[in-house]
């Protein structure tokens, strides 16, 4: 589980996230929602750790993050595994390479071994032999599948995705979707996805918090999400001029 | 202000570069992959360069040597000191730092807007030493010999001017650059280069890493890598020659 107490930051003197907290649970997709510019990617890279919080504190599993010293805090990285909004995937580096890279950083395995668990990992994510492609031969949804493989090859025990489904297509987004649910609840593993899109609230999200203007506003379920007499989260699920004719 | 910010800054992120390697193998493949980036993959440039450089300067040392006081070998003894202790070591690392310095902060830039540094921190890797020192060891190392090449084609071309103009004989000019030499302006020169080396590659690689933005911020990194990794080795120029020259 991660924790999330009461945590601000601020850019220039902008404040970006205000007094945020929350509780991230093992096993379940935690969804972030909210606007572009409501403060999802800084809270997520405050989590990690790739921005220092102002004020708050963060627990990965009752570890407090926030008071550990750099070399501390790589132990708890290299738990985590992150899926970039773009897939971030080395450029100069085929699949394999970046699938095998945290493998080659970490652990010890021979050649054969890092392949193997490659191979397994893009498997996982329904990927046929991409390995020698590079990343700018790949389409937006293989990148995003890549980046999923490379994510889970070090087994980590929190996933952290940033908008995975940004520049998919319908289809696309919910086979994502369906496979950082399935890996979630497969591994048992931490997840949090940040995301704007409405099939994935209500496909994927156990948990669900909306993000307002850097400050939380709303925590609940993808049924009581519905039911919510909030106007800022209603604005937001049903910003659709469809879905307001629907609904309302 | 501004600058000693930027000071102060990149020392921060050279101390950094230069804390203990994750994993020492992955360095050493990363290295020798840069070696070939940035330094095998410029010997072109650096020949056709100090080839015709080195062309030039005896044609244009022959044609404004017109005195009968002046022996003809001298011209010889001239291009090979002008290759020697100027060109070879700072106009081949000024061109260096056009080609490899734009190279290295286009690079890195890319990968920090791209997110690609992020993905290094998350995992736990110190971002900062897993790229940059293995391009600050492999400057380093391969530049000396980029120079100590740069040095004998240029000398070869003033030869092969000399045969092609007339302007002196062969014989002349070999004895020319065998007249009075000073072995330890090799040294000094290869003193120079890796100091340039080590600006090119940490100057370049700092404008890189600090980059915000998008494409045109890469653009923007780019072009302030090459123009103050160009001053800062015309700066070091003046202080190595005053240090080890008098």
């Amino acid at each position: 589980m991660i924790e999330v107490k009461n945590i601000s930051k601020s850019f220039y003197g902008k404040n970006v996230l205000t007094d945020i907290s929350a509780n991230f649970e093992r096993g379940k997709t935690n969804l972030v929602i909210g606007r572009s510019g409501s403060g999802k990617t800084v809270l997520l890279k405050c989590i990690i750790g790739l921005h220092e919080i102002d004020k708050g504190e963060i627990a990965f599993d009752d570890r407090n993050f926030t008071g550990m010293s750099f070399k501390q805090r790589k132990t708890v990285r290299k738990e985590i595994g992150m899926m970039f909004q773009n897939g971030a995937l080395f450029d100069s580096y085929n699949v394999e390479e970046n699938v095998t890279f945290p493998l080659d950083m970490f652990t010890k395995m021979t050649k054969e071994e890092k392949r193997d668990r490659a191979n397994f990992c893009l498997s996982r994510v329904n990927l046929v032999n991409p390995n020698k492609l590079y990343p700018s031969e790949l389409s937006g949804g293989m990148k995003k599948r890549v980046a999923i493989a490379r994510a889970i090859a070090l087994r980590p025990r929190y996933l952290f995705c940033d908008e995975p489904n940004s520049g998919l297509d319908p289809v696309t987004s919910i086979i994502i979707d369906e496979l950082i649910k399935e890996i979630t609840v497969e591994y048992g593993i931490t997840t949090i996805v940040n995301t704007h899109d409405m099939n994935s609230v209500m496909g994927i999200g156990d948990k669900i918090i909306f993000i307002h203007g850097g400050q939380k506003w709303w925590e609940g379920s993808r049924i009581d999400i519905l039911h919510t007499d909030n106007e800022e989260l209603n604005n937001f699920v049903f910003a659709s001029k469809l879905l307001k004719k629907d609904n309302k | 202000m501004r600058v000693f910010f930027n000071i102060g800054r990149y020392f921060i992120l050279m101390r950094k570069v230069f804390s203990k390697p994750e994993k020492g193998k992955v360095y050493f493949n990363q290295t020798l992959k840069e070696i070939y980036s940035l330094g095998i993959s410029s010997l072109g440039i650096v020949i056709i360069i100090s080839f015709f450089i080195g062309a030039v300067i005896t044609v244009q040392t022959a044609i404004n040597t017109t005195s009968p006081f002046i022996p003809k070998f001298l011209i010889g003894l001239m291009v090979r000191d002008s290759l020697l202790l100027e060109f070879s070591s700072t106009i081949v690392c000024l061109i260096l730092a056009g080609k490899v310095g734009s190279n290295i902060a286009s690079e890195i830039g890319t990968m920090q807007v791209t997110e690609q540094i992020d993905a290094l921190e998350t995992m736990g890797i110190n971002s900062a030493s897993y790229l940059i020192l293995p391009k600050i060891i492999a400057s380093v190392f391969i530049n000396p010999f980029l120079v100590i090449i740069s040095m004998f084609i240029g000398i070869s071309g003033g030869l092969l001017a000399a045969i092609y103009t007339e302007v002196i004989t062969s014989q002349q000019y070999i004895s020319g650059i065998q007249f009075f030499f000073n072995p330890y302006y090799v040294t000094y020169s290869l003193i120079k280069t890796v100091v340039f080396a080590f600006i090119i590659s940490s100057v370049s690689s700092y404008q890189g890493y600090y980059t915000e933005g998008g494409a045109l911020e890469v653009g923007k990194s780019s072009t302030k890598a090459v123009v103050y990794s160009s001053v800062l080795i015309l700066l070091f120029n003046m202080i190595l020659t005053d240090l080890l020259l008098t």
